[in-house]
């Protein structure tokens, strides 16, 4: 994107935290088309900000790596109890 | 161990003995299982007892509705998707404890609104990301860090992907309580993370 892209005439420029409270809605696309500018030229702008966003996003996708169900530290041995709790209340009417 | 089928689930043998009531499937299904749906809950849960009442539920619940069971996914993920369920149910009405306040692992601003501290670029975001086991390890100690009703939060949506509705739902607050909880989770995850991951460190 181009910094004139991302500049939209006549906007208030935002603040990095206004930038980091948004970013949320930002990341959906929930945010209106103006907002939306404002974000896009506070990035252009902004290394601090980039920064956050690409970290941010690293850290969402990190969570869902280190709790994929292939890496989930699972215990070899299976717990009796629960097994027997299990298959006797499978039994119950 | 359920073998990985191609063709449709519901077809499955493995599938039509457990619908027959057939007690070697469902001990062994049981067997396979409980490990793996013991850690997902113990994960929500925080607590051993609550975690195994919910992995019961959760096969009591899978029983009773196998002739429903679609055969569009896996057994095991769908035993999966239940004992969430369970679990959920067990976080509702369970008492809320106390807990630490998320504040202190939020992004600090100046008056004027700069970053008070200027954020890093990390070593490596891309599809290198987490390559070592201590790495992973040290991701699930920092979730395991964050407060109970944050954390829960992330779980549900990042990981399991649930949609804000559902979540909203299964812990009964609003929407926006939701996506509010599950904004602050993340940032206070990117900063328990930043200080492994940025650059300039091992």
């Amino acid at each position: 994107m181009s910094v004139e892209e991302a500049v939209a005439p006549g906007s208030v420029a935002l603040s990095c935290r206004e930038f980091v409270e948004l970013l949320y809605e930002y990341l959906l696309g929930g945010l209106g088309a103006e907002r939306t500018a404002e974000m896009n030229a506070h990035l252009a702008a902004c290394p601090s900000c980039v920064a956050y966003l690409k970290t941010y996003e690293a850290s969402i996708r990190m969570g869902r790596i280190a709790l994929a169900p292939s890496d989930d530290p699972v215990p070899d041995e299976v717990p009796e109890a629960l097994v027997r709790a299990v298959l006797a209340a499978r039994r119950k009417p | 161990m359920l073998e990985v089928s191609p063709r449709p689930v519901g077809d499955d043998p493995f599938v039509q003995r457990l619908r027959a009531g057939d007690g070697e499937a469902f001990e062994a299904l049981v067997r396979r299982e409980t490990p793996r749906l013991l850690a997902v809950a113990r994960r929500l849960l925080r607590n051993d007892e609550d975690a195994r009442d919910a992995v019961q539920d959760g096969f009591v619940s899978a029983f009773r509705s196998l002739d429903d069971f679609g055969g569009r996914c896996q057994v095991a993920t769908w035993l999966h998707r239940i004992t969430v369920n369970a679990a959920l149910m067990k976080l509702r009405t369970r008492r809320r404890k106390p807990e630490d306040s998320i504040e202190d692992l939020l992004p600090s601003f100046l008056e004027d609104g700069h970053h008070a501290r200027h954020p890093h670029q990390w070593r490596d975001t891309g599809e290198a990301l987490l390559s070592s086991r201590e790495d992973r390890e040290f991701v699930r100690a920092a979730i395991d860090r964050l407060p109970d009703s944050y954390r829960t939060v992330l779980l549900l949506r990042d990981i399991e992907e649930l949609d804000t509705a559902e979540v909203a739902q299964a812990l009964g607050v609003s929407d926006n309580v939701v996506k509010v909880r599950l904004h602050r989770a993340r940032q206070a995850l990117r900063t328990l993370l930043a200080p492994r991951f940025q650059k300039g460190t091992a």
